[in-house]
Formats: structure tokens, C-alpha cells, sequence
């Protein structure tokens, strides 16, 4: 079925979107309210963004130059916080609204009004933690983890803190309820769970993480209240209760939680690399069985975070094989992605070149990972700049490329426009070259001895760190060029045809929807000879 | 001019890629077997990265050069091997193994604290050390030294560079003998901290309530630093650990000269003092002690930590102000034990007396050891 034809059926019954402030409140629209998140994540990512650059700011030159200590650890525990629940989880929950409905051949969500819900929970409880910072005594201090009894010291914004972890957590799980129902659910007839795209299947994993582990948080804080307001003494020594505890709680939700930041991430990069290389993806049932191990063992592992607290030594070895495994899953992605750009024909735009980006810099961080899943050698490198390193090599050029790169990959489907080539291309170049020159010198000073959360330090790690500083304003100015040609895309520019990309229709059912796609879709299922057997 | 030259220097050393002598780049090979295992350990599974490291990439860049789309590349149609995916799964597990049976070995050693020459336990206070040697009956506090502190303050002008081991140097250092198996007991006063010092090769979190333990066994005498490790509160940056091993001779006359020491500490809580006298020395105990929660100038951080200036109990009855003091309030710790009654008396009637507080009172050691 040809793109025309299929804009020509919709015409009599497609009745576009109500104009005007109130749609976008009201809305139940999958692609609405997958914009609704993705213009979110995009503020969040720039509210964050300026808290690192306050943090990077106080730490390019040893000595106390510009903020209080206290005002530092504010920082670095909201730009935690805001970059792990604000930009990346609902940036990758905007791409499945716009995209899992499209890709399997669905009209929309399966609980569209549950969608609206979920969304518009998130300004709140936004709203909730940022107005701590203006309360006495300031935001939470300690850190992302909110480990007691530091976290119990502060002020009182620690309910204001915690009712917003409430809040995103429930967002979460409505979220990823939708998902899951609308997968099992929804699918085009013939489009059986081993016909899945990637990007679909990374999330349903991902949907099932969520939903096990949000309570598991939610939990914990609010144990954390109750030990501050009540009297109880889950993690008062002094009232029989244990510290540690609120480690093992936190942790078990807090590793699969990296995860969920992750597993999408592969989704796209193995939605694009095929599409650029004009061949299937290498191995898909390998694909989807190594996503779903990783998903499985990251609730095994979680202890990993805490080699130094004095587990028994059983307990150290045991975490330590049990991490290690998780490089196998991982590698065999990892070769797979490779095997699919082998003999291939590829060319190089912007989605491809953020996504192969993401291949090399993503593997970085699964190296250093490796390293310090071996807990003798993590004596060492635990809470210091090695850690740092390490998870802004998977957090910033793996979740944040792969979304750089979904969004370029997709963006003409949506607004019908291509973007701009050579700014994105810009975009691309500052943003890998300053990346690096970002993190990759924590590396060294996290060896070398330098404590993380720290706001000053040492003067042997003053010319690194300059060096860091640097390259994180190169870095956050540099994502201003993805704003404006975002901008432009949506405004005008050359038609995007259907496809957008040469041959993309042999790698996915959205690219047999007209660019932009009606406002609604598939109001009838796809024919059944669009469903591809791989990808 | 000072940052864009460290910047060029930091550039020129990414270029050349050479480690420089002030240029640490990688874990120090330390003191004690356990940092030489661990060192070791460290660099095979670094190496073992950097050769995967090294297929991966290079199998990536040549069919990016090779199988490219401009180069006339003509798609080829596989997407499945089911043998080479079971080898490239079979192959990680092997080199997994190999990584895995080391690190159990050091593992084994580095948890092994039986059998030790002398055991010292250490107590993270927010922000100082405390160091109890149980053998010999020596007992004292290690906190950042008061250049570094001077230095550290926000806006101070100081240049960091001038000070000697700026944040990593202690007024009163850990002392060990070299060549004994030490014992370390960790525990905590008040929040979660970490004692880590990179020449030993570990780190351990000092948790209140709970003990933790390792060891350390050190081969050359010689002055070794660290900070704490874990996020412990606004102070969190200015937690150094500075250890000092000395022969065995060395060490039993350091540990004469700290027990004298300790006594004439003691035996000040006798004296009686001028209010002048107080509050100098109060000021000293002041900086030392207070000024990180209520700030060199006495205005304390509103909503976390309470004013001295104009405080109500800073102007109120002295046994209030006493008890707050030397029993804690909160998240105000107790200093009962980690200042001497002669510190207590001047550290109160300096609060009473400076700032503008003008109380024009003053409490004596006697009046607080009979509080104690
Ligand atoms: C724009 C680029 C970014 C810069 C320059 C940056 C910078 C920093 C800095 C300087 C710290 C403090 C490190 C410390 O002292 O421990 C930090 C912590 C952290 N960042 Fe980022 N970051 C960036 C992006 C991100 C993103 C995209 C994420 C997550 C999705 C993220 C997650 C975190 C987390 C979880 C922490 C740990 C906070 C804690 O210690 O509790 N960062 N970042
Ligand atoms: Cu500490």
C-alpha cells in the first residue's frame, strides 16, 4: 500500500486536533502527548544541564570560588535527580508514546486517558522538588541516593522531596502499564511478539523493570519520612534499626533503574543502524533474549554499589560474579551491532553518526563497568571520579545520543520536514569532541585520588579538571544548536517523503505512514504484508 | 591567565599522552601488599579491556571505511550465524573466568583481619577523625589544618597553590609502625563516611551504630594521605586523612610525647582562666570545631544549622547553653568527648562573648567537668 493511497482513506474521517491551549491539556492523543514529554525532557535536560555548569563552574580551579559547600551538594543532588527523572525517563516515554503505536499498528494507547494522567502528574511533582530549593535550608544535600542518616539532617524539604518521588514513580508506572497493555494488546493482526521492532521490545523489558521496582523506591523514602516525622527507626542505629538497609532498598530499585534508562537506548540504536547500513539487523532473537537477561540479572546485582559497607565476604564474591555476567548479554548486543554494519552499505547522517557514537562511547562505559564489577579492584575506584566517569559515559553519550539520535532519525516523520544536515552534523561533531574532553580525564583523577561530590579539591587535579570544565560548557552550549534545528524542523523545510530515508520502509511499519502522520493512525490495521519477518 | 595556562598544559598533556610527574593518571602501586594485589589486579583487567577494546574498534572503523555507501558497498543479505553468536557468548565467559580467579584471591587476603599486631579504631565525625588506639590508651581527634582551612573559605583570595598539601594535610596526623599487621575498626558519630587513603589500597564506610574493619600492613615509612569517601554532609570536601608509619623506635617515643601531651591537655581542666583568656582560646576551637555549621562569622545557615550571633541560647542562662554544648541537640553532635573541658569553657564563653553577643559572662573547666 502506497503512502497516498492510504492518506486518501483517512481523508473522510480524520478530524484533526482542537486548537489552542486546552488541546494540549486535554489531550489524548499518543503523538500529542508523546511531544507533551519530549518538550518536557528537552527543559528538564536544560535545567539540569545548568546545575552541572554550576557544579563544573565551582570545580575548574581548586579553592571556593563561586557557591557554599551546601549549595553545591543542592546541585549535584538536583541535577541528579532532575536529569534521571526529568529529562532521559520521559524523553524515552515521549519516543514510545509517538512511536510504539505507529510501529506495531495501533490507532493510539491502549488507555489514552491514563496517558494524559501519567503526563500531566509530571509538572507537579517537578514543581514539588524545585520548590524546595527555595525553602530554609534548601534542597536535599545527600546526594541522588538520599542515603540516611544524612538525608534525615536537612531542613524541611525532605516530605516536599519525596511526595515528588511519589509522584514520578506513580507517573512511571501508569506509563508503563500503558505500555505493556498496549503491546499485548493492540498489535496489527499477524504482527506476533518475535516480529516486535527492537525499540518496542527494549521497552515492554523496560516497562516490566519499572513496575517491579518504582514501589520498591517508594517504599524506602517513605520510610525515610516516617523515620524523620514518626519515631520509627527503620535506619536509626540508635533505635535498632540499620542504615545499611536503606542501601539494599535504594539499590535494589536503583540499578534496574539504570537500566531503564538504558534498554530503551538500545531499542533505537537497533532501530537505526539497520535502517543506515540497508541491512537487517544482525541477530534479533539474540537481540531480544540478551535485553531481556540483562533486564533479569539486573535485579540480581544491585550489591554492587555497596562493596565497601562490609558485606560478608560471600556476599562481595557473589555480587562480584553475579555483575560480571552482565557483560555477556551486553557484548553480545554490542557484536551484533557491529555484525549488522558489516558488509553493509552505510552512509553517514546524523542519526547514524550519533548512533555509532553511541556503539563506541556506550562500550567505554561497559568497560569501565566491567572494571569495577570486580570488587577487590572497586575498593579503590568506589566514590571516586572513576565513577563519575563512568556513568556519564553511559548516561550522557549512551541514553542522551541515543535519544539525540532517535529524535534526528525520527524527526522528519513527525513534523514532515527534514532538518537542517550540516547543523545537525555541527551539533553531532561539538557535542562527541566536548563529551570526551568532559569525562574522559575523570578517569584519571577518579585513579589518581580525587573523591567525588567533593566541591574542591586537591591541587595535583587542578589541570584535569579545568580541562573537564571546559569541555561541559562546549558541551551544554553546544545543545543549543539541537534546539534551534529542532525549531526549524518544525516550522518548515524540505518535504520529508514518507520513507525519509532511502530503503527505511523495509525496517519498520512508520515508515509506510504519510510525513507527518495523521493525526490519527492505523484506524484500520496495517496489511499484513507490511509486517516484516526481521529487522 | 593561571586557567588558560593550566588548560594548555592539560591539552599538551592529552596530546603527548605522557605521564609527567605531576601528573597522576592512574591507581598509585601504594604501600601494602593488598594495594600492590589490587594495583595489579587492576591493570590486567585494563588491559584485558583495552585488547577487546581493540578488536571491537577496529572491526568498527574498517567496515566504516570499507563498507560504506559512497564506496559503491552493495548490501549483502545475512542476519543470522547461530555458531559464531554461541562463540562470541562462550568467549566472553572464558575471559570472565580468568578475570574472576584472581580477584576471588585478593579478595580472600584483603578480607583476612585475624591475627593482627594492633588494632585501631577510627570514628568519622562530621568533619574530623577520631583515632583510638585500644592498646595503648592514646585517644584523639585529626581535623583539616588551618591553612587548608583559611584557604578553603569561600571567597578567601588565598591562592590554593601556596599551601602545603592544600586539603590533604590534618593538624594531628594517624601515627603507625611500619611493618605490623594494624587492625582498623571503623564505626561513626553521626552520618555514614568513608576512611579511604589510595596508598592502601581500600576503602571502608564507618557507619554509626555498626563496626567495619580491615587492615593495613605497611612497608616503608613515609607520610600517606586521604579524604573521606562518602558524601557526609557540607564539610564532606574538607575531610583528609593524613597517615604517618614510623619505625618501631620512632613510634613508642611518638607515643610517649602524645600521652604526655594528652596529660597536660588534662590537667588545663583544672586551671581557672580570665575571660580574656577564654575567649582567645575559644576563638582557635571556634574555627576548628564550629565554624563549618555556623560559619566563621556566626551566622549559621538558616533553616539547617542555627545562628551563634543573636542566639537565644547564646544570650540565655549559661547551663542551657553549656548543655547544648557538651550534650548535642539534633543534628548537633555531643562534644563531651571530642573537645577537653578547658576547649568547652572557652568555646562557650567565646560564643557568649563574640559576634556582638557581649553576655560579658564566662563558665570555668571545673564548672564543666561536673556537667560532664
Ligand atoms: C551535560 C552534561 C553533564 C554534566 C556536565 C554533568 C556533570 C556532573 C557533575 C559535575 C556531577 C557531580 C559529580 C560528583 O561530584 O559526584 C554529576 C553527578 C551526577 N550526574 Fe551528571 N552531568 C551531565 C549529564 C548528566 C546526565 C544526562 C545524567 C543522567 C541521566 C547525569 C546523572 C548524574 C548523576 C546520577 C550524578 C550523581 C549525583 C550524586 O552524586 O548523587 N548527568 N554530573
Ligand atoms: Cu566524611
Amino acid at each position: 500500500m502506497t503512502a497516498a493511497t492510504h492518506d486518501a482513506h483517512h481523508e473522510h474521517h480524520d478530524h484533526g486536533p482542537a486548537k489552542g491551549f486546552m488541546r494540549w491539556v486535554t489531550t489524548t492523543n499518543h503523538k500529542d502527548i508523546g511531544t507533551l514529554y519530549l518538550v518536557t525532557a528537552l527543559i528538564m535536560f536544560f535545567v539540569g544541564g545548568a546545575m552541572a555548569l554550576i557544579i563544573r563552574l565551582e570545580l575548574f580551579e581548586p579553592g571556593m570560588q563561586w557557591v557554599d559547600p551546601l549549595f553545591f551538594n543542592q546541585m549535584t543532588t538536583l541535577h541528579a535527580l532532575i536529569m534521571v527523572f526529568g529529562a532521559v525517563m520521559p524523553a524515552f516515554v515521549g519516543l514510545a508514546n509517538w512511536m510504539i503505536p505507529m510501529m506495531i499498528g495501533a490507532p493510539d494507547m491502549a488507555l489514552p486517558r491514563m496517558n494524559n494522567w501519567s503526563f500531566w502528574i509530571l509538572p507537579f511533582a517537578f514543581a514539588l522538588l524545585a520548590s524546595t530549593l527555595f525553602m530554609e535550608g534548601g534542597a536535599p544535600a545527600a546526594g541522588w541516593t538520599l542515603y540516611p542518616p544524612l538525608v534525615l539532617q536537612g531542613g524541611n524539604h525532605l516530605p516536599f522531596a519525596i511526595f515528588s518521588v511519589h509522584l514520578l514513580g506513580m507517573s512511571s508506572i501508569m506509563g508503563a502499564i500503558n505500555i505493556i497493555v498496549t503491546v499485548f494488546n493492540m498489535r496489527a493482526p499477524g504482527m506476533t511478539l518475535m516480529k516486535l521492532p527492537m525499540f518496542v521490545w527494549t521497552w515492554v523489558i523496560t516497562a516490566f523493570l519499572l513496575i517491579a521496582v518504582m514501589p520498591v523506591f517508594a517504599g524506602a523514602v517513605t520510610m525515610l519520612l516516617t523515620d524523620k516525622y514518626f519515631g520509627t527507626s527503620f535506619f536509626n542505629a540508635a533505635g535498632g534499626g540499620d542504615p545499611v538497609l536503606y542501601q539494599h532498598l535504594f539499590w535494589f530499585f536503583g540499578h534496574p533503574e539504570v537500566y531503564i534508562m538504558i534498554l530503551p537506548s538500545f531499542g533505537v540504536i537497533s532501530q537505526i543502524i539497520p535502517t543506515f547500513a540497508r541491512k537487517p539487523l544482525f541477530g534479533y532473537s539474540s537481540m531480544v533474549y540478551a535485553t531481556a537477561s540483562i533486564g533479569l540479572l539486573s535485579f540480581i546485582v544491585w550489591a554492587h554499589h555497596q562493596y565497601t559497607v562490609g558485606m560478608p565476604l560471600a556476599g562481595e564474591l557473589y555480587f562480584t560474579y553475579a555483575t560480571m555476567l552482565i557483560a555477556v548479554p551486553t557484548g553480545v548486543k554490542v557484536f551484533n551491532w557491529i555484525s549488522t554494519m558489516w558488509k553493509g552499505a552505510m552512509t553517514f547522517e546524523t542519526p547514524m553518526l550519533f548512533a555509532i557514537a553511541f556503539v563506541v562511547l556506550f562500550t567505554m562505559g561497559g568497560f569501565t563497568g566491567l572494571m569495577m564489577s570486580i570488587s577487590p579492584a572497586d575498593l579503590q575506584y568506589h566514590d571516586t571520579y572513576f565513577i563519575v566517569a563512568h556513568f556519564h559515559y553511559v548516561l550522557v553519550p549512551g541514553a542522551v545520543f541515543a535519544l539525540f539520535a532517535g529524535t534526528y532519525y525520527w524527526l522528519p516523520k513527525w513534523t514532515g520536514h527534514k532538518y537542517d544536515e550540516r547543523l545537525g552534523q555541527l551539533h553531532f561533531w561539538l557535542s562527541t569532541i566536548s563529551v570526551n574532553v568532559l569525562f574522559f580525564p575523570q578517569h584519571f583523577v577518579g585513579l589518581a585520588g580525587m573523591p567525588r561530590r567533593i566541591p574542591d579539591y586537591a591541587v595535583q587535579f587542578a589541570e584535569f579538571n579545568a580541562m573537564s570544565s571546559a569541555g561541559a560548557f562546549v558541551f551544554g552550549f553546544s545543545q543549543l544548536i539541537f534546539v534551534y534545528v529542532v525549531i526549524k524542523a518544525i516550522k518548515g523545510g524540505e518535504k520529508a517523503s514518507s520513507e525519509v530515508w532511502e530503503g527505511a520502509e523495509n525496517h519498520g511499519l512508520e515508515w509506510h505512514l504519510p510525513s507527518p502522520p495523521p493525526y490519527h493512525t492505523w484506524t484500520e490495521a496495517p496489511a499484513p504484508e507490511l509486517i516484516l519477518d526481521k529487522h | 591567565m593561571k586557567k588558560t595556562k593550566q588548560l594548555l598544559a592539560g591539552l599538551a598533556l592529552m596530546i603527548w599522552g605522557e605521564a609527567q610527574a605531576d601528573y597522576a593518571v592512574n591507581m598509585p602501586v601504594g604501600v601494602t601488599e593488598t594495594s600492590r594485589d589490587i594495583h595489579d589486579l587492576h591493570m590486567l583487567i585494563l588491559w584485558i579491556c583495552v585488547a577487546i577494546g581493540v578488536i571491537v574498534y577496529g572491526l568498527m572503523v574498517y567496515s566504516i571505511v570499507h563498507h560504506r555507501k559512497s564506496k559503491g558497498a552493495v548490501p549483502a543479505k545475512f542476519h543470522e550465524n547461530t555458531r559464531l553468536e554461541i562463540v562470541w557468548t562462550l568467549i566472553p565467559f572464558l575471559i570472565l573466568f580468568a578475570m574472576a580467579v584472581p580477584a576471588t584471591q585478593v579478595m580472600i587476603k584483603a578480607y583476612d583481619t585475624g591475627a593482627a599486631d594492633m588494632t585501631i579504631k577510627v570514628t568519622g565525625y562530621q568533619w574530623k577523625w577520631r583515632y583510638t588506639y585500644l592498646d595503648e590508651g592514646i585517644d584523639f581527634f585529626s581535623t583539616l589544618d588551618t591553612k587548608s582551612n583559611e584557604a578553603r573559605q569561600l571567597g578567601s583570595r588565598i591562592d590554593p597553590t601556596t599551601v602545603d598539601n592544600y586539603l590533604l594535610n590534618v593538624d594531628d596526623p594517624l601515627v603507625i609502625p611500619v611493618g605490623k599487621k594494624i587492625r582498623i575498626l571503623l564505626t561513626a558519630a553521626d552520618v555514614l563516611h568513608a576512611w579511604w587513603v589510595p596508598e592502601f589500597g581500600w576503602k571502608k564506610d564507618a557507619i554509626p551504630g555498626f563496626i567495619t574493619d580491615g587492615w593495613i600492613k605497611v612497608e616503608k615509612p613515609g607520610t600517606y594521605r586521604g579524604q573521606c569517601a562518602e558524601l557526609c554532609g557540607r564539610d564532606h570536601g574538607f575531610m583528609p586523612i593524613v597517615v604517618i608509619a614510623k619505625t618501631d623506635e620512632e613510634y613508642k617515643q611518638w607515643v610517649a610525647e602524645h600521652k604526655s601531651k594528652q596529660e597536660s591537655e588534662q590537667a588545663e581542666s583544672g586551671k581557672t582562666f580570665t575571660l580574656d583568656e577564654l575567649v582567645a582560646k575559644g576563638e582557635q576551637v571556634y574555627s576548628t570545631n564550629c565554624a563549618a555549621c555556623h560559619l566563621p562569622n556566626g551566622e549559621g545557615i538558616p533553616g539547617t544549622f542555627p545562628a551563634i550571633k543573636g542566639s537565644p541560647v547564646a544570650l540565655g542562662p549559661i547551663a542551657e547553653h553549656v548543655s547544648v554544648v557538651v550534650k548535642g541537640k539534633k543534628s548537633m553532635p555531643a562534644f563531651e568527648d571530642q573537645l577537653s573541658a578547658a576547649d568547652l569553657a572557652a568555646v562557650i564563653t567565646y560564643q557568649r562573648n563574640a559576634f556582638g553577643n557581649k553576655k560579658g559572662d564566662l563558665v570555668q573547666p571545673s564548672e564543666i567537668q561536673a556537667q560532664k
